[in-house]
């Protein structure tokens, strides 16, 4: 494991559950997305616990990505709703979650900046955030790149840098866009280990991949998503060894589903 | 061709020797100019990302409206404002017509669609891949707009350049409220063609290649940002 993955030693970077009360469990209630005449998510119903990592998987097109927006409040239904220990998604709401995208949205400005950034505008006293700062320069193993303009790292350093900024803030829900899509199997473990790590501080993770290996490795359950539905749920080992469903057959298969 | 070439030779000599009607012209040009962009920047560029950003009814039309007004005509914008400012007019008690101030007024209304509309482009499109990672940090409508432009701030000098090329280029409306007074509102342009119709064509000629030479220099300003710009960005 890389030096500055040994995290072992380090502080808790990625901050435990706080504020009045936790925003978990998250429930979404007869969840309907239509755009453009179609309907893209088809009346989803979801409990999310803490605790497990929960991969939403799926062909492309099933509309995962979707419902994590949904999830997140990035988008409002059209119908149903989403609610985290029983209040509706406020602003309040919002600040204790955190999204990594499949293509890492970085500000124009220097990698310590855009973690910077993220933490002024959760208001954190000043001491803290420098603080974190380091610890997350040190969690994704990008110390040595702190005054560099972001947008010019490698993409396996943009995506470290994204998951670092939205863990910087201490999230107790983390939800997570196929971010390693683009990435090779080197990128790719180093994003995977510093999810592994924010999964054992407390950190519940909601992942969306079209990749049954990655799902091996980080499912704690498998939420499979296909045409806009949940097709099924069900613990990881369980779901891998014995699907029920269908799509879920085909797909664990190497079937093409669409 | 023989009095061209004489005139040629008295230009350089005059800008050469730092001819004091010359730098009298050029540097009230350059501050009723940049005056009138730091105005249009004010207001122009607040108004552009709010384009951008807000979202209420009669903001397409509104977006159409700046974006035609950038090709205002600047004898238009001479005489709109000579009848506000003349003595007749609603702001006539001000007495500003044939200051530099009127000339400013003037070449802010000129400017100040041209840094809005440019500014609204830049920030829709920053806007639109910043927009989800913005909402998901939790930042509010306030705090993205200033976000927007400060990332943008590369681009955004380069709109606020284009708008100075414009102002201090233009000679219509500024020869209507200024009235190319000699020490008190005579600029670049309105210099030249006085003299040129004079047949003074040495100051003319030298007032033109300053002029130029302002031109290029803004160009190779412009240029130099945005490749700084498409440096930054390259991944």
């Amino acid at each position: 494991m890389p030096e500055a993955l040994s995290l072992a030693a380090a502080p808790p970077v990625v901050a435990t559950r706080s504020g009045p009360a936790d925003i978990l469990p998250l429930r979404a209630e007869g969840l309907v997305f239509e755009a453009g005449g179609r309907r893209l998510i088809d009346g989803i119903d979801l409990d999310v616990q803490h605790g497990t990592r929960t991969v939403v998987l799926g062909p492309n097109g099933a509309g995962k990505s979707l419902l994590l927006r949904l999830l997140h409040g990035l988008i409002a239904p059209t119908r149903g709703q989403v609610l985290w220990n029983g209040r509706s998604t406020d602003a309040a709401i919002l600040r204790r979650q955190s999204m990594v995208f499949q293509k890492p949205v970085l500000l124009r400005r220097s990698v310590a900046s855009n973690i910077a950034y993220a933490l002024k505008v959760r208001r954190l006293p000043r001491a803290e955030r420098e603080a974190r700062l380091a610890d997350m320069l040190a969690l994704a193993n990008l110390k040595e790149l702190a005054g560099a303009p972001a947008r010019v790292l490698s993409g396996g350093e943009q995506q470290r840098l994204a998951l670092a900024r939205a863990l910087a803030t201490g999230p107790e829900i983390l939800f997570l866009d196929e971010p390693t899509s683009s990435l090779d199997p080197a990128s790719t473990e180093l994003i995977e280990t510093i999810v592994d790590e924010a999964a054992a501080r407390g950190t519940k993770i909601v992942m969306v991949t079209h990749d049954i290996g990655q799902a091996r490795r980080l499912a704690d359950e498998v939420v499979f998503v296909h045409r806009g539905r949940v097709a099924e749920r069900s613990a990881a080992f369980r779901f891998f060894q014995s699907p029920v469903s269908a799509p879920a057959v085909d797909f664990l298969s190497g079937k093409l589903v669409i | 061709m023989q009095d061209f070439g004489a005139a040629f030779a008295l230009a350089f000599h005059l800008i050469a020797t730092g001819n004091a009607d010359l730098v009298e012209i050029v540097l009230l040009s350059l501050r009723v100019s940049i005056s009138a962009v730091l105005i249009a920047a004010l207001i122009g560029m607040p108004l552009g990302a709010l384009l951008a950003v807000a979202r209420f009814p009669g903001r397409g039309a509104l977006i159409v409206l700046v974006n035609a007004l950038m090709g205002l005509p600047p004898v238009v914008v001479g005489l709109l404002v000579y009848l506000m400012l003349s003595n007749a007019g609603p702001l006539g008690v001000l007495q500003l017509l044939y200051t530099p101030t009127a000339m400013i007024i003037a070449q802010a209304l000129l400017v100040t669609p041209i840094v809005a509309a440019l500014t609204r482009q830049v920030i829709d499109d920053l806007n639109r891949e910043y927009d989800e990672q913005l909402r998901s940090l939790g930042v509010g409508w306030y705090d993205a707009v200033g976000t927007l432009l400060w990332d943008a701030r590369a681009s955004l000098a380069t709109a606020l350049l284009a708008g100075f090329g414009r102002a201090v280029a233009e000679v219509g409306a500024v020869i209507i409220v200024g009235g190319n007074i000699n020490h008190v509102t005579r600029v670049m342009t309105t210099a030249i063609a006085l003299e040129t119709s004079k047949g003074d064509l040495a100051l003319a000629l030298a007032l033109g290649l300053i002029l130029i030479l302002i031109a290029v220099s803004v160009n190779a300003l412009v240029m130099s940002l945005r490749g700084e710009r498409l440096e930054t960005a390259r991944a």
